[in-house]
């Protein structure tokens, strides 16, 4: 069936399923979204609270990426901490946002070595269907768009908050493609069925000028020399129709 | 590289590598416990990649961060594919790498030698696994950046090929690449993947041949006593 251009579910091999995006749809997180790609359904929130630098950052704010698969999702998620498919999806996720440099960490800053924003990025699995880390990726970045904190002044180290709002100081926009390898074919968006049957699965992040900031090799096989080479030039070539979709949802 | 440098392991070897110190062991084929992990149709593999709290700069807390529970599972999975796992159906094959001092290239250095010490163990395999990272600085694609070119530079990424076939188990990247410098600088790795066969080869010959003598002067004693 690959091997004449057709998908289980007649997509084409470089197509991404159908993708909504719902925008802010807790009130009580700074930022969140949920995204709908097929029947896969990831939330992010996203929360900034006031913490502490890292010593080799004294000057930059903090960012965390947790993901949680959680049970109601999918029959193969059991409750606990998160096992190493869970943390492999958040470190993905944060290499992109990271290496990308989306977030503008020293605008985060209040006082150098003492007081800096966290901004905690938490992925919310809560039905796979396959393609954890795009839908996850496209959601972390739209809520990450949406998220608001008050405006604030520093006052003897204090921060003062005041009641008007600002977005995050975001500079890119970092986009992860996943293609699965399956038979001979590479295929862009892999349904739950899809990777089930798969043999590996690359994934590459790319920011807003079409630079790599992020790869992730998955899978239990291998992939050609070749293969790689074609898996990047399509997710480089996939990316910024997924970037334009998320910040025309962002932006009504 | 150095194989068979542990007692009690089925097989062992050590890498060093600038300031980098990888110990790595592999118990196994074993019986697998807890018993239902066990699968009927191949053995399975299990890797802990693990930092020594003296092996970086300032302590590191012994309990396993989140990069080294990815790391264990991206290196598995870097390794799974040049296994014969199949021979071993209901067994576990068990790995253990461990960082006594780490200088950047760790999982590199650290998949590099667990092949070696897989094929120490006597596991049969479909050729042997080779790593090496390139990345850039300051402007330039650079191959195997330590731990202090890491921090500053720009992009880093992880290869690993099994150079029999010249399939790619590993790769992943961090930092900033164009589509060109990606294409050049995986290129570059995959060549270097190649020079690091040669010496994972030689490691294991030498180790051989030393059996092979050891087994030898035993076996001579022996003869005399016969005729």
């Amino acid at each position: 069936m690959l091997a004449v251009g057709k998908r289980v579910d007649d997509r084409g091999l470089n197509d991404f399923r159908e993708m909504k995006l719902e925008i802010g749809p807790i009130e009580r997180a700074c930022g969140s979204a949920l995204i709908n790609l097929g029947k896969t359904k990831v939330m992010v929130g996203v929360k900034v609270e006031e913490g502490e630098p890292f010593p080799d950052t004294p000057d930059e704010g903090v960012l965390t990426v947790n993901a949680e698969l959680v049970p109601l999702a999918s029959p193969s998620f059991e409750p606990g901490p998160p096992n190493e498919n869970a943390i492999e999806l958040a470190r993905v996720v944060d290499r992109g946002i990271r290496e990308s440099k989306a977030i503008d960490l020293k605008q985060l800053c209040v006082q150098p070595r003492k007081k800096v924003f966290v901004v905690f990025v938490d992925v919310y699995v809560l039905d796979h269907d396959g393609n954890l880390i795009d839908a996850s990726s496209i959601a972390s970045l739209a809520a990450l768009l949406n998220a608001k904190i008050n405006e604030y002044e520093v006052e003897n180290g204090e921060v003062v908050y005041r009641p008007e709002l600002k977005t995050l100081p975001i500079q890119n926009h970092p986009v992860a493609v996943t293609l699965a390898k399956i038979g001979k074919s590479l295929v862009v968006d892999p349904s739950l069925d899809e990777e089930q049957v798969m043999s590996a699965r690359l994934t590459v992040v790319s920011d807003k000028d079409g630079r790599i900031c992020a790869m992730q090799k998955g899978g239990v096989e291998v992939l050609s020399i070749e293969e790689v080479k074609q898996g990047v030039a399509i997710a480089l070539s996939k990316a910024p129709e997924v970037r334009f979709k998320i910040m025309e949802a962002v932006q009504t | 590289m150095k194989v068979g440098v542990l007692d009690k392991a089925d097989g062992s070897a050590y890498v060093e590598q600038g300031k980098n110190r990888i110990l790595i062991a592999v118990y196994g084929p074993r019986e697998a416990h807890p018993k239902h992990i066990a699968l009927p149709h191949r053995a399975v593999l299990r890797c802990r990649y693990h930092m020594a709290p003296f092996s970086t700069p300032e302590r590191k807390s012994p309990a396993p961060s989140r990069r080294e529970q990815e790391l264990s599972k991206v290196i598995r999975e870097a390794l799974e594919p040049a296994v014969l796992s199949e021979y071993y159906p209901r067994t576990t094959i068990d790995l253990f790498i461990e960082v006594l001092q780490s200088d950047g290239g760790t999982r590199c250095a650290g998949i590099t030698g667990a092949s070696l010490a897989l094929a120490d163990a006597g596991i049969p395999m479909r050729g042997l696994v080779a790593a090496t990272a390139v990345g850039k600085i300051a402007g330039q694609i650079a191959l195997d950046l330590s731990d202090a070119e890491d921090k500053q530079g720009e992009a880093d990424m992880p290869v690993a090929i099994m150079p029999k076939s010249n399939v790619v188990t590993l790769i992943q990247m961090d930092g900033g690449l164009t589509h060109e410098e990606f294409e050049r600088g995986f290129d570059i790795a995959v060549k270097t993947c190649h020079t690091i066969h040669e010496q994972q080869k030689a490691v294991l010959k030498e180790r051989y041949l030393a059996i092979k003598e050891e087994v030898e002067e035993k076996s001579e004693p022996a003869k005399g006593e016969e005729e």
